[in-house]
């Protein structure tokens, strides 16, 4: 599936928008996100959200991810 | 366990009520508990020595005459702090207290716990600290010039490709945005292009920071403080101090406001060390003057906003360069504006990027909706200048453009049901929009985004044996969640609202929570508690089988009680839950329903506000007539409490808008650090606050609950702006608009 | 250190208590007297958390020396209830909702009860320059405002 990479995720990436990933829940995908790109270890410190389908994941490597979904990696937010 | 999150669209008997909430006769007698008002018997007083430098290294400290005073039971420096997260924590105890520099004006260079008030100052007289002064910046756009003197020389800026080599203060660069900008421009009618300043502004809580810290000899403390989120506390302090987690027990006060900034430590692991040295309590109450210097106001910033349309009122591209000043140490509300920027909006192309600056000025911390108010601004002002040029209405032109299901977020991911067209369509429609304006009087709207988060959550309901019901929560009650809690726990188990009682535990007694911030605490809690009170149920049905001696399966909990159902048994009288409770030791023991769960799909969140404002001419003087609040709650539980949050919102952008900023002087001293001259909006200054809460349930909460506390702040900055524009008949691009502000934009543009 | 002792009435009850010269009412009547009702928001009389009567009067308790106390009648948002029964204010600001955080109610409270003894039936523009000495952060000030305006109204139809 389309793994879409926003903000200061993309440099970490090698400055791509999108990577092609096959994982089943959150957890993997954090995995094989870190295997391929050592660098975004500096971003899992002060941390990455999930979005699937337009709803944020800050937390939870169980939630699952639909095969169809619409799958962003964020900054983790923080609100006030 | 997983349970089914998803909206049910159920009829309510109690939730949506307007009910007494449950620690009303506690606050207006003066019984609660805040920070302050705890004491232990043997108690020291702490008090904090702090830099009058806004920049300096410190070249020794000399703590000894301090030391020796009697009645001084311990004085504390960086020296008695080592760093013991390996790096992960330094810049949370770096600003506890200062290191090899004191960063800003105000930063504790030392801390002493002596035997009273009059002792702790004398020592402070006492302590001799070496400074060498170092050139100082304080202002955003002074500390991205080249030359500007390096507050941190370990911070590159990332975000960048190639990694640079040499220290800045720009500590991040963040870029969001999809589609062809130059395209989209090319193909504008018509192109505003326009800079905004916002200055530093304080979420003003009236009660200082302040807690009462005790650690003995067995490494075990426990911790009373005034605080949004005790779970996050205890993590930190114990990090820091190198304690157990599980030996830190940690009792969030009644907290008298926090708004973002009770989500970090400041005093307390200053209060346990002092403590642990002293092996006495130690009570740290912040001054007023203490508290806006040392503690986390919301950044100052500076931006550009170009926004280009066709002359149908469509837009066709937008963009937003944001600097953030975010203290001396490195944070991402850049970031987080530039996510924000442009969220309300329907966009092909659209770009932002944010600089996070570093100044000398405290840490900066969250502010209610953090970060989005100061890009709302910036944006909302440039879309009534665009629909001015067009000629359209600008509630239309933003109806035009507004972002709606399948929209793709100017942040990234797509967005599922939400409410900005609506609060649009009703703040057209609304009565504030007729109203006639007088003399000088001009009127402004704007809308806002905000991110709800969900998180670690859990809540432990147990019932006793009278049939009333404990309810402990872990998210801390800020402006009426146990009412809130209450009602949906009653609203499960099927009994009066007065049978539950809500109370905040301590870390010892429930298991982590999330600090009460993001608008996550009625979300969260709020499907904890649902899901705690099913559990409950389930239970309730067995022991009500149990005490029938029929299969579990033959019992219905309807309308709070258990009744026998099908052909064999529904001849049975129904059993209460006080009926069931009476018998719980003789059914298998106390009857209790529990949940842990991380609590997400809390959606995103919109608002629209209207407001009319009076500017005088001849002084610059403004007076707020008439303000109109119109958000989207999903689900108000409570209603009496989603208006507070609607009012108290729009109140603190008012007053950000028209009045409050952090005054530096050349010296980078602050100027302003009381009530007096940091002015916040009184009773005199305001009217009535309408509001109107719309209802779009979130599909991902079985009440179709959203967050409302932050959203609130978010369009006030640009719909005074704009009202104030439209009144004196220049445009303001300078937070706050005070009298002087005004007064000069009127004089410059009449020449 | 020399302490002075004062001999006061604090809602309607005799109490004695000792403190230095220099310390603020404010604070003897929080840890000397034990009423911690009255808060401290910002020490410098800007913000009433710490308003009590004086000789029913009303002040900043911040701004008046404990000493100063020395044969005097302080009123402070504990005195309100009489017995059990809550004072209209304190039932109508749980009624409107008019707290939310709650650490400006104390205040509020003794400010409208010294603004209701002296005024009945005030208009909402009296109220609200009544009460621009206490600042609330929270709630905006519109459902204390509503708050006060009913409790008048209670009041007027009891007598």
């Amino acid at each position: 599936m389309k793994v879409s990479l926003t903000g200061s995720l993309r440099s970490a990436a090698g400055g791509v928008d999108s990577i092609d990933i096959i994982a089943e829940d959150i957890r993997e995908l954090l995995t094989k996100v870190l295997e391929r790109f050592p660098r975004m270890e500096e971003h899992m410190d002060t941390g990455i959200a999930v979005s699937i389908n337009g709803e944020i994941y800050r937390d939870n490597w169980g939630e699952k991810i639909p095969q169809d979904a619409e799958v962003f990696l964020l900054p983790r937010l923080q609100g006030g | 366990m997983a349970h089914d999150t998803s909206f049910t669209n159920q009829d309510f008997k109690v939730v949506g009520t307007r009910v007494n909430r449950p620690d009303g006769v506690d606050k207006v007698t003066g019984r609660a508990k805040y920070g302050a008002d705890l004491s232990a018997p043997g108690q020291l007083v702490g008090l904090f020595l702090r830099s009058p430098h806004a920049h300096a290294r410190i070249t020794k400290i000399d703590t000894s005459r301090a030391e020796k005073l009697s009645g001084v039971k311990a004085v504390i420096t960086s020296a008695d702090l080592p760093d013991l997260t390996g790096g992960r924590q330094i810049d949370v105890l770096e600003n506890c207290m200062a290191r090899d520099r004191a960063l800003y004006d105000g930063h504790a260079v030392a801390a002493v716990a002596a035997i009273d008030q009059q002792t702790a100052k004398k020592a402070l007289k006492l302590i001799k600290v070496s400074y060498e002064i170092l050139p100082h910046v304080t202002d955003v756009d002074e500390a991205m010039k080249p030359g500007a003197p390096i507050i941190k020389d370990n911070v590159f800026t990332s975000g960048v490709d190639p990694k640079p080599k040499k220290p800045s203060n720009v500590s991040k660069v963040s870029e969001f945005g999809h589609g062809d900008i130059e395209a989209g421009f090319k193909a504008a009618d018509v192109i505003i292009e326009k800079s905004y300043k916002t200055e530093q502004t304080h979420q003003g809580y009236i009660e200082p920071h302040a807690c009462l810290a005790t650690v003995g000899p067995d490494g075990a403390g426990e911790l009373w403080v005034t605080t949004q989120g005790h779970y996050t506390y205890r993590t930190v302090c114990a990090a820091l101090l190198g304690m157990d987690i599980a030996k830190l027990k940690v009792t969030s006060s009644e907290i008298g406001g926090g708004f973002g900034g009770k989500t970090h430590v400041w005093v307390e692991p200053i209060a346990l060390a002092l403590s642990r040295k002293a092996n006495r309590p130690v009570k740290v109450v912040m001054t007023r003057d203490e508290v806006f210097r040392a503690t986390g106001p919301t950044c100052s910033t500076s931006m550009d906003i170009k926004i280009g349309a066709k002359k149908d009122g469509t837009i066709t591209a937008a963009s937003s360069v944001l600097r953030y000043q975010n203290g001396a140490f490195p944070a991402t509300w850049a970031m987080l504006g530039a996510m924000t920027s442009w969220a309300c909006y329907d966009l092909k192309n659209v770009h932002s990027i944010g600089y996070d600056v570093l100044c000398n000025r405290p840490k900066t911390a969250a502010y209610r909706a953090p970060s989005a108010p100061m890009a709302a601004f910036g944006v909302e002002s440039t879309m009534d200048l665009v629909a001015a040029e067009i000629g359209m209405n600008p509630v239309d032109f933003r109806i035009k453009n507004a972002a709606k299901e399948g929209t793709r977020a100017s942040y990234g991911p797509t967005y599922g049901p939400i409410g900005i067209g609506p609060t649009l369509e009703a703040a057209k429609n609304h009565p504030h929009m007729r109203a006639k304006l007088g003399k000088n009087q001009g009127r402004g709207m704007a809308c806002g985004f905000w991110f709800n988060f969900g998180g670690q959550t859990c809540t432990d309901l147990n019932i006793g044996s009278d049939g009333t019901v404990n309810l402990a929560i872990g998210t801390v009650d800020v402006g009426g969640a146990r009412a809130s809690m209450s009602l949906i726990a009653a609203e499960e188990l099927g009994i009066p609202y007065e049978q539950v009682k809500a109370h905040v535990a301590d870390t010892s007694s429930l298991g982590h929570n999330d600090t009460t911030e993001g608008s996550r605490g009625t979300f969260s809690s709020g499907m904890a508690t649902i899901f705690a009170a099913r559990d409950a149920i389930e239970e309730l049905r067995k022991r009500a089988a149990m005490m029938w001696d029929i299969p579990v399966e033959a019992v219905e909990w309807v309308e709070g009680e258990a009744r026998a159902v099908g052909n064999k048994h529904s001849n049975l009288p129904a059993l209460s839950l006080a009926d069931i409770a009476k018998r719980a030791a003789s059914t298998g023991g106390p009857i209790a329903g529990h949940n842990e769960v991380v609590a997400d799909g809390a959606g995103v969140s919109f608002a629209s506000h209207i407001c009319d404002i009076e500017v005088d001419p001849e002084t610059g003087g403004t007076k707020v007539i008439r303000y109109t609040v119109i958000q989207d709650a999903g689900k108000a539980i409570h209603p009496d409490y989603v208006e507070g949050q609607f009012q108290g919102g729009a109140a603190q952008g008012i007053g950000w808008a028209l009045n409050e900023e952090y005054i530096y002087g050349d010296d980078g001293r602050l100027q302003n650090s009381g009530f007096l001259d940091y002015r916040i909006p009184v009773c005199s200054d305001l009217p009535f606050i309408d509001t109107e809460i719309l209802e779009i349930p979130n599909p991902n909460h079985p009440y179709g609950i959203r967050g409302v506390g932050e959203t609130s702040i978010v369009p006030p900055l640009a719909a005074i702006g704009n009202a104030v524009s439209n009144a004196a008949g220049v445009r303001m691009d300078h937070v706050p608009m005070s009298p002087p502000r005004i007064l000069k934009a009127i004089e410059e543009a009449n020449g | 250190m020399s302490s002075v002792l004062v001999d006061t009435t604090v809602n309607g009850d005799p109490v004695q208590f000792a403190c230095p010269t220099e310390e603020v009412l404010l604070d003897s009547l929080r840890d000397r007297v034990g009423l911690t009702g009255v808060k401290e928001g910002c020490g410098t009389g800007d913000c009433g958390a710490c308003s009590i009567t004086l000789d029913g009067q009303l002040v900043c308790s911040c701004l008046v020396l404990g000493v100063e106390a020395n044969g005097r009648k302080i009123g402070t948002v504990e005195g309100m209830a009489e017995g059990n029964t809550l004072h209209p204010l304190q039932e109508q600001f749980i009624e409107h909702a008019a707290l939310q955080c709650g650490i400006c109610t104390p205040g509020f409270l003794v400010a409208a009860k010294a603004l209701l003894d002296d005024n009945a039936s005030p208009s909402e523009e009296e109220i609200r320059f009544a009460l621009a000495g206490n600042l609330c952060r929270c709630t905006g000030y519109d459902k204390i405002v509503r708050a006060v305006q009913a409790a008048a109204k209670q009041m007027r139809k009891k007598k």
